[in-house]
Parts: structure tokens; C-alpha cells; sequence
């Protein structure tokens, strides 16, 4: 559900939740950004961090410049006057993925799971435009929705130590894409070429909230067509 | 006279790393603050030796750094007491030292705390990333070249010889902190504390062991389980988190969040204060931790007596030396 009003919860002393909604959903998410770009855009007074997730904003604020209550009423003041028209368009990036074997290790688990073939997997996960919900976890990494129900598969029992930069997995109703080597517990069907996140860039990640991803299978052999 | 070379590294010890006050606004990209985890200490650090508060120091964690100076430095050395030797003979910590050229620092373990800050006269020398200097370790930018530092590493500082005419500094002795092995921690409930019976959240306010996953991102500690409501799923929906939650995943058991961290997915029962925020930084596996529920305005005049320790170290600081010599 997409509240009337925003939810706002402290997290301690310098930080403020804000929550649009309980739910995963385009709607909710679409507030979330609007929210955030706005707050970007007024360099409001002492405001230090902001995380857009799902739901929900996450502020960090200077408690030495700011109170609780004035951030609030700064924020509510802001938030009556947010439309949608004013927002620059989210983006499409086409991401090319070499899927299974040594690239996608959880692709033929993940076909005999749901009694699929392969294929059939690869058809289903580049299928749909995902929505980023959130940018989080590691520097880059977009969490996206939402997979088809017939691939909606539980996170692995033991997460592995080391998923690959590039890896290309799915949990649940997500599918993201590991943008460092980190640990992970997704499964992953395959892996691109295309870097996600370099701190030498501006902006840094390639993907943001509310950003489309479509997926397309390549070959093995075409991987350098696309290495940057 | 620029940059030149100032400390070269013999031995790293288990994990010392470039770290400033962070890096803060890119939150929508993913990126946590990094910085400094004991934050009080790194700005005294930077104040005792003339440089600006928010200037890069080296963060060594538990023991084993042995530095040798390539030029004649201003350093401090503040946080926890890792028993620092300058040419075998004891260092006072949280005030400023000459280390002559040649000259070797070495850090022998922890008396108290886990993390010292050590503070050379003209800073650190590396690329700010992404607005800072502070070592991003899980994706590797930041810092010397993103990672820890390593045997025969060589520090660069920015024009060290305009600090060194400077009197000696220290901090009033008792503005510095004690570290002890068994903490209580400030907290406020938040924001998901109504996920918990009363009964469950009363348990926060017991003893916990530090355990040995205890990294940059956060500290896992093990005590009696903490139990969300009846019917309240293990995880909630991904959402920004702040160093200082307690999160209570579906073990029962609270990691502390630290900087390294952006987001999760497990409720947070409570939130440490600002003002203890630094301690965290000090805190290590075998440690007992106790939470202790505080009001809003003891959270922010806690605050203001840190700031005060801060401040007051600054103004008798004055200009800082490289000024006089302009």
C-alpha cells in the first residue's frame, strides 16, 4: 500500500527513515525517488546522507546543525509539493549476458528445480524489463524485479564467499548484479562484461533507482565486443 | 616544497588502512561512508599535530604496525592504547611527538581498545575518491591504491617540515576516553523496536559477548536471543541503514552496523547515540557489551560534551603552524 502521508522513524540521533509504503511496487518506489531527487535538488540544511530504497528514504543528518523535528517539517514542507513532471526519466540499459557453464554455475540447478530446460531459464530472466528498486549491499549493486514467478527461487542454503564481478544472479522474485567480487548467496546463471560500478567515474554506478534493465543472451565469443 | 615522502612501512600489522571522516552522498549509488570507525580519535589526532580535523590518518587495528620515518615528522598517536614504541622506548599517546628521520614506530598490542589513529603533520598524501581519501575495502577505490597497506608502502605527506616548529599539544587528560573491556553502550530504541514484545526489548538491555566477526561493516554479538513479535517474518524489506543500528536477524543475535555498511534486510531493535558512536571503534572479540536506554536530550548533550573535548583542543590549537610560517 502507498501511504497519504510519509511514515518517519528515527534511527537513532542522526538518522531519519522515512517510509512511502509497505510494499514492494513500482508506485511506492516511484514516491521513494521523487522524494529523494527533490531533497537533492534543496540542499537542505545539515542533511549529510540520503539512501533510497524499496520503500523507504534513509537521511543521515548533522545533529550539531539540525533538530529532529525542523529536518521533519523541512521534509513535509518539501514533500507536499512533489509531482512527477519535473523528474528527469529514469534510464534503459541494455545488459548483454553470456549465461550457464562456467559464466551462470546455478544455471542447470536452477532449470531442474523448476523442471525447466536451460533455455527455457534464459528465456524467462531476459524476458521481462526489470525495475531497479535500490542501489545497495556493495558500491553498484541494483537490486531488480520483478522475475517471472516461475523462476522465483529461495536464496542458496550456504551463500558462497566469493560470487565473481559480473556475476549475474537471481533470489526470490530479484535478479541483480554483483558489480565487486563479494560474497553472495544468489544463484547465478550468468555473467556480462559491463562494469556496474567504477569509482573513477561520474556517476560511479552505471544503474540508479528507478532505472530499466533488459537482459540479452550473448555467445561466449562475443564477450569482447562488449568489455569497455 | 609539495609532497614528500614521509613514512615508509616494514610491517603492516593485521590491517591498517588511509581513513579520513568518510564519504558521505553517494548513499543512491551503494557506497557506504567508509572513514574513520573511532572518529573522536582521528579528529584529535589531526588537531594535536596542526592539521584540519577531518584530514587522513592511518587506522591500525590491534598491533603489529611498524613504520620508520623518511623525514622529520609531527605525529600523534590517540584511540586505543596499542602500547606504541618510538625506538623501543614507550610513546605517550593523545599528545604530539617529533619523530626524527630514521626514527621507527611499532605498535605492540592492545592495553586497551582495539584502534589507534595515527596523525602525521601535513597529512596523507593520496587521491581523494569519491570526495575522500577513506579506504573503501569491499570494493577496493580510496586510500593507497584501495587496499590495506603493505610491507614497503611508502607514505606521502604534504610539506611535514612547516608543522614541526610547533610546541608539543595534548588533550586535557580528561577529555580522553577510556576504553574498558566491558562497555555500556547509549541507545535509543528505533525505528523497529514495536516489531518486539516489551519483554524481548528489555532483553537488549542484558549482557552481550563480543564475538570474533567483528569486522569494518559490523560487530556480531552473542547473547540471549532477541525474538521479534509472533508471525514477523525474519527479514524485512531492504531499506539504508546507519552505523550505530542494532540489527536482530533470524538467529536472534545483534550485529552493531558499522561504516561499511549501506543497506539491510534485518529489523533494527535500537540505535547506539552519536556520541558513542566513536567507542564502536573500540570495541573487540571477548568484550561484554551492555545497552543502556537514554532520553533524546541526554543523546544530544552526550553529543555536546564530545564536541566540547573537540573544540576546545582546536581553539588552543589556534592557526595551524603551516599559517605562521605563510
Amino acid at each position: 500500500m502507498l501511504y497519504d502521508d510519509p511514515v518517519y522513524r528515527l534511527m537513532g540521533d542522526r538518522a531519519l527513515l522515512i517510509e512511502m509504503g509497505d510494499e514492494i511496487s513500482p508506485p511506492v518506489n516511484q514516491k521513494v525517488r521523487a522524494l529523494f531527487l527533490l531533497l537533492d535538488r534543496y540542499h537542505v540544511e545539515g542533511l549529510v546522507e540520503m539512501v533510497p530504497s524499496y520503500r523507504s528514504l534513509l537521511i543521515i543528518f548533522d545533529p550539531l546543525t539540525v533538530t529532529t523535528p525542523e529536518l521533519i517539517d523541512t521534509i513535509n514542507t518539501i514533500e507536499k509539493g512533489l509531482g512527477p513532471s519535473l523528474l528527469p526519466k529514469p534510464k534503459l540499459l541494455k545488459v548483454p549476458v553470456v549465461y550457464g557453464d562456467a559464466y551462470g554455475p546455478d544455471l542447470e540447478w536452477v532449470a531442474s528445480f523448476h523442471q525447466l530446460s536451460p533455455e527455457e531459464v534464459i528465456r524467462l530472466h531476459s524476458g521481462p524489463t526489470y525495475l531497479v528498486y535500490m542501489i545497495g549491499f556493495t558500491p553498484g549493486y541494483p537490486y531488480m524485479g520483478e522475475l517471472p514467478a516461475a523462476l522465483a527461487t529461495p536464496r542458496r542454503d550456504t551463500p558462497r564467499t566469493a560470487v565473481p564481478q559480473g556475476s549475474v544472479a537471481i533470489a526470490q522474485r530479484q535478479t541483480g548484479i554483483y558489480p565487486t567480487k563479494s560474497p553472495g548467496g544468489w544463484h547465478i546463471l550468468g555473467w556480462t562484461p559491463l562494469k556496474l560500478f567504477d569509482a573513477e567515474k561520474r556517476p560511479p554506478s552505471a544503474l540508479e533507482i528507478e532505472d530499466h534493465v533488459k537482459f540479452f543472451p550473448i555467445e561466449e565469443k562475443e564477450i569482447k565486443d562488449w568489455e569497455m | 616544497m609539495g609532497d614528500v615522502r614521509a613514512l615508509q612501512i616494514l610491517s603492516p600489522g593485521p590491517l591498517t588502512t588511509v581513513q579520513d571522516l568518510g564519504r558521505y552522498g553517494l548513499g543512491r549509488y551503494g557506497v557506504p561512508p567508509s572513514g574513520a570507525l573511532d572518529s573522536f580519535s582521528l579528529r584529535v589526532a589531526n588537531l594535536l599535530v596542526g592539521n584540519a580535523e577531518q584530514e587522513a590518518c592511518l587506522e591500525i587495528t590491534l598491533m603489529g604496525l611498524k613504520v620508520k620515518a623518511l623525514t622529520d615528522l609531527l605525529i600523534a598517536v590517540t584511540g586505543g592504547d596499542l602500547q606504541p614504541r618510538l625506538n623501543e622506548r614507550p610513546l605517550q599517546v593523545w599528545q604530539s611527538h617529533i619523530m626524527r628521520r630514521g626514527d621507527l614506530l611499532h605498535f605492540i598490542g592492545p592495553k586497551s581498545g582495539c584502534r589507534a589513529y595515527l596523525a602525521l603533520g601535513g597529512g596523507i598524501s593520496v587521491p581523494r575518491v569519491l570526495g575522500s581519501k577513506s579506504t573503501n575495502l569491499s570494493s577496493g577505490f580510496g586510500g593507497l591504491e584501495g587496499r590495506p597497506l603493505r610491507r614497503g608502502d611508502i607514505l606521502n605527506s604534504h610539506s611535514p617540515h612547516l608543522f614541526l616548529p610547533k610546541a608539543p599539544r595534548a588533550l586535557d587528560p580528561a577529555s580522553i576516553p577510556t576504553y574498558p573491556s566491558a562497555w555500556t553502550l547509549r541507545i535509543l530504541f528505533g525505528p523497529q523496536d514495536e516489531d518486539f514484545p516489551q519483554e524481548e526489548k528489555h532483553f537488549l538491555l542484558s549482557s552481550f559477548n563480543v564475538t570474533s566477526e567483528l569486522d569494518r561493516t559490523g560487530i556480531r554479538l552473542s547473547g540471549r536471543p532477541i525474538r521479534a513479535r509472533a508471525g514477523k517474518p525474519d527479514s524485512i524489506i531492504s531499506e539504508g541503514v546507519a552505523p550505530g543500528a542494532v540489527q536482530i536477524p533470524g538467529d536472534g543475535q545483534p550485529i552493531i552496523i558499522l561504516v561499511e555498511t549501506v543497506t539491510g534486510g534485518y529489523r533494527k531493535i535500537a540505535t547506539v547515540i552519536s556520541a558513542d558512536l566513536p567507542l564502536l571503534g573500540q570495541i573487540k572479540p571477548g568484550d561484554r557489551i551492555r545497552f543502556q536506554e537514554v532520553s533524546k536530550e541526554e543523546a544530544s548533550n552526550a553529543l555536546s560534551r564530545m564536541e566540547a573535548a573537540i573544540s576546545s583542543l582546536s581553539y588552543l590549537g589556534g592557526k595551524s603552524p603551516a599559517t605562521d610560517f605563510s
